[in-house]
């Protein structure tokens, strides 16, 4: 067992022997995770979970390849095992190796950050967030049709010191915070759910203020109506019409068709089996339309309380804000050292990893889209005939983050720019550069807002990455709408 | 497999159990009223993935954990922790206790594991368990040999997973299993091409034969045709299947899902054609996985449909309880949220061949896997996703030419439905699904119609 101080040493000495048994370039991270979710159904708590993970890993690069190695012993032997082990790991590629991979520069410095925040989160008695969630879950379980509420608080308090053989020292903590809840109404045929304040909970950097932010129960009634609303709501309509997002949808659909689009290991074919390639090609950065002229896009890590939001990436890069598409033009991509060299491109600091014992890799920070000039209420007066769609419930993408598919949980027909009536499974399709050309009316700064996504998954080990994605309201023309695949669903 | 590795193992299942133990004792130190669960594992996996036909990430991970289930007069929390020194472990069994107290009663908890005998050990394969970095290299080196002027991605990892339970009620457990994948495509410009083999042993992996197979399928889609969309007659292989059977068991076999309402499973109905069973095996000689789940049931032999016939869920200790039967040691680590899930399913063969079903089919689709699945509807799994890795026009009896990836919007339940089903292949293994590798074993499957909504322009 190590104390806080000694921690650096762990990290120098698994780079010392990475770089001794040969690498030339080798980094190490001690990470200490500690996590607590807290949840309820039905107004009982469901799990109440307190975890915590550490150890060290090192990263060595040799030749073509990275090698890699984590163990959860926190003691300096084991930290230099898997420092020489990082080492002929990376030599044992050289079989099948490539062209060699280099660097890009980074400044060299030695820092400490620390999550800007006013209530650590572990220092909140437990009694009250289960007081939060089982009262919200009770009050949307006593609606009539609700079966199954559910609601939870997530909790994350991060330490961990980077070392390079460059000469980096860097300690973060990193603390995120959020909370979420749904309502599940079933009848013989189907079950529909309502969530708040989107799907799978909206997460923070901050503490706790973040969760009393949110205010769970003040929403529970509402969600818990809507819930049972959708199992007698007429369906979705079908066909090409204009469609409008709330935006924590937009977010989501920023996600998927240009967050990972925009990934430079992707791009350049990493990712090839498992998650798939880009549409996108490096010789049309600059000049590829991606959409309309309202669509600006920033990678930017340094939004106040945004879930992308660090001080330096996972190689010790400062965070930083990236263009990515300016008036609709793509003139960015997300970046390490060694995809920037590559490609010829600046490191942009976006390269995290998911705990000690995983290799850190290119992430979304914070890609959203820049506010618009009018508001929900104008789009919706402005629309003929369309249907704004609210939080999602599915979501798919093909391999080239070109072919979409997004279901939401409620729709509202808007009819000659009022809201109609509210729609079940509402669905929408597109193609990535056609539907962001189509984007035409955006709103503005004051319903502009970091939604946080606490579930992407990337990589092989899987690892669960935590981005964010500002984004508004927006409305789209001329979309495929209503895909229902024809059988038992309405 | 060498005598070194041999006592390796036995040595770190022998500390995994101790370490159990001690924290057990820890928790019996907490006096009456107190009782719980603790597993331990240690995990060693290697992973080398490949890109552009060359290795450019290799990764190892070597770590111990604690998962710690505690209840305090019926009120429970749960805590785990990767850091193994007995202050540490005294700080995750005291704050656990602490944490229960503060709840209220847990309604659910089914009480600490009382004893039952784990009768297997696992399927350990020495061999794959002491797999170093070259072997995996190796075989990545055949599959990317196997055709070199295509571009080859992918990975090949081993998987060494050493677990012990103990809880306060008696029971104890341990066991160990390995597992070896190779997943892989080859790409030309314009397609791709995948192979999987997943086995216990290491030594089964055919980095060339893979190889050879997904080179075929790259070079047999290099030139396609869209076709549009509609309802098809279609032969799905494995990995297709894997994927359907993957969100039955998730969404529809899962006990918690069906008391909530939001499963399709009705036990005892016809709900699939008379050729379809669906089990559980773990006592299948291919099964990779653990003997026992992680509230220390025996995994055990399940028959979830029987000849088109549902006639089983999947439980852990909470659902068996509600429900007045016996845990069927589907219980996964910190499960009470997402409830049991079925994580060894196996579809039996069938005795057509590829191209017998082939053969049978007018007009209809030949596709190997699909891609990005999810869920509109849990309750009729309704599900949208993308085919990928080789999509085939079937014209009179015989593969015409491939096709560009398209979107379906399908219900897997009525995909599989009575009469719905015209063919089970011979070529069951294991396959890669939506969920990754070593969790279900099936064949291919000759649908009667299956809904596709896009073609890979919208």
């Amino acid at each position: 067992m190590v104390a806080g101080s000694g921690m650096y040493a762990l990290a120098v000495e698994g780079v010392d022997a990475a770089i001794a048994a040969g690498a030339g370039y080798a980094d190490a991270r001690v990470v200490i995770r500690q996590q607590e979710r807290v949840a309820a159904q039905n107004g009982e708590v469901e799990s109440l979970v307190h975890a915590t993970d550490a150890g060290v890993s090192v990263r060595a690069l040799v030749g073509s390849s990275w090698g890699f190695a984590a163990t959860s012993e926190l003691t300096e032997p084991d930290a230099a095992r898997a420092g020489a082990d990082a080492t002929a790991t990376a030599r044992a590629s050289a079989r099948v190796g490539g062209p060699g991979l280099r660097l890009e520069d980074v400044p060299v410095v030695e820092d400490s950050y620390t999550t800007p925040h006013r209530e650590a989160p572990f220092t909140v008695p437990l009694d009250e967030k289960v007081r939060v969630v089982t009262e919200a879950t009770r009050t949307m379980a006593a609606v009539e049709g609700v079966a199954i509420a559910t609601a939870q608080i997530m909790l994350w308090d991060t330490e961990k010191w980077f070392v390079s053989s460059q000469g980096h020292r860097i300690h973060q903590r990193i603390l995120e915070a959020g909370a979420g809840m749904d309502a599940t109404a079933v009848d013989a045929h189907e079950t529909q759910r309502r969530s708040y304040p989107q799907a799978f909970g909206h997460v923070e950097t901050g503490g706790y203020e973040v969760v009393r932010g949110l205010d769970l129960v003040a929403h529970a009634q509402r969600v818990g109506e809507e819930a049972v609303q959708l199992l007698t709501a007429p369906p979705c309509p079908s066909g090409e019409m204009d469609l409008i997002l709330e935006s924590s949808q937009l977010a989501l659909q920023i996600h998927e068709s240009v967050g990972h689009a925009i990934e430079l290991d992707r791009i350049l074919g990493w990712e090839a089996a498992f998650a798939g390639t880009s549409f996108l090609d490096l010789e049309r950065l600059g000049s590829l339309q991606y959409g309309s002229e309202l669509m600006n896009i920033t990678a930017d890590a340094t939004i106040p309380g945004a879930l992308g939001t660090f001080a330096y990436d996972d190689e010790g890069t400062p965070a930083q804000r990236v263009p990515i598409v300016e008036e609709g033009v793509w003139v960015g991509a997300l970046t390490g050292r060694d995809t920037a060299h590559l490609a010829g491109l600046p490191p942009g600091g976006m390269v995290r990893a998911d705990g000690f014992n995983r290799i850190p890799m290119v992430r979304m920070t914070n890609v959203g889209i820049l506010p618009g000039d009018s508001s929900l209420d104008e789009i919706i007066a402005d629309t003929r005939h369309g249907v704004l769609m609210e939080t999602n419930r599915s979501w798919s993408i093909d391999d080239k983050r070109l072919n979409f598919q997004f279901g939401c949980e409620v729709g509202w027909e808007i009819v000659d720019g009022t809201r109609r009536r509210m729609v079940k499974n509402p669905t929408y399709t597109g193609i990535t550069p056609t539907f962001w050309s189509s984007l035409d009316r955006l709103a503005g700064e004051d319903e502009w807002q970091a939604w946080g996504v606490p579930n992407c998954g990337k990589g092989q080990p899987m690892q669960v990455g935590h981005t964010g994605h500002p984004a508004t309201p927006a409305r789209f023309r001329g979309v495929r709408i209503g895909v229902n695949g024809g059988e038992g669903r309405g | 497999m060498t005598s070194d590795t041999s006592a390796a193992a036995t040595e770190r299942l022998v500390g995994l159990e101790e370490l159990a133990d001690h924290v057990v004792a820890i928790l019996a130190g907490h006096g009456d009223g107190v009782e719980g669960n603790v597993l331990t594992v240690h995990h060693r996996h290697g992973l080398t993935r490949f890109a552009n036909s060359s290795v450019h990430q290799h990764v190892r991970e070597d770590s111990t954990e604690v998962m710690l289930t505690v209840a305090v007069d019926g009120r429970t929390a749960t805590a785990s922790t990767t850091r193994v020194d007995h202050d540490s472990l005294r700080a995750l069994v005291d704050g656990a206790v602490a944490s229960a107290r503060l709840q209220p009663v847990d309604p659910l908890w089914p009480g600490a594991t009382p004893p039952e005998p784990v009768t297997a050990a696992g399927n350990l394969d020495p061999g794959t368990a002491a797999a170093d970095p070259d072997e995996r290299v190796g075989v990545v080196a055949a599959f990317i040999d196997a055709d070199d002027a295509l571009d080859a991605a992918g990975y090949v990892d081993t998987e060494l997973i050493e677990a012990a339970f103990a809880s306060t009620a008696g029971q104890r457990a341990s066991g160990a299993t390995t597992r070896a994948t190779l997943d892989g495509i080859h790409q030309t410009a314009t397609s791709a091409g995948s192979a999987h083999q997943t086995s216990v042993r290491i030594a089964d992996l055919d980095g060339a034969a893979a190889g050879r197979r997904a080179a075929d399928r790259a070079r047999r889609s290099e030139e396609f045709v869209d076709v549009e969309p509609g309802r098809f007659e279609v032969i799905l292989g494995p990995e297709a299947v894997s994927t359907l059977l993957t969100f039955l068991g998730v969404y529809g076999f899962n006990a918690k899902s069906h008391h909530e309402g939001g499963s399709f499973a009705e036990l005892g109905a016809a709900q699939f054609d008379p050729s379809i069973t669906i089990l559980e095996d773990p006592t299948d000689p291919r099964s990779v996985g653990l003997p026992f789940d992680a509230e220390g049931t025996p995994r055990r032999r399940n028959v979830l449909v029987a000849d088109g016939v549902t006639r089983s869920l999947a439980h852990d200790r909470r659902t068996a309880a509600r429900t007045g039967v016996a845990s069927t040691g589907n219980a996964v680590p910190g499960g009470s949220s997402m409830g049991p899930v079925p994580t060894r399913i196996v579809m039996p063969p069938g005795e057509a061949s590829v191209d017998d079903m082939v053969a049978r089919v007018r007009y209809g689709l030949l596709v190997t896997q699909f891609h990005y699945v999810r869920v509109l509807d849990p309750k009729t799994l309704v599900a949208t996703g993308l085919t990928r890795n080789g999509t085939f026009l079937i014209r009179d009896g015989a593969v015409a030419q491939a096709v560009g990836n398209l979107r379906f919007t399908q219900s897997f339940v009525d995909a599989l439905a009575p009469e719905a089903v015209l063919g089970v292949g011979d070529d069951d293994r294991y396959a890669d699904g939506e969920f990754g590798a070593g969790v279900v074993i099936c064949p291919s499957l000759h649908l009667a119609g299956w809904n596709f909504t896009g073609g890979a322009q919208g």
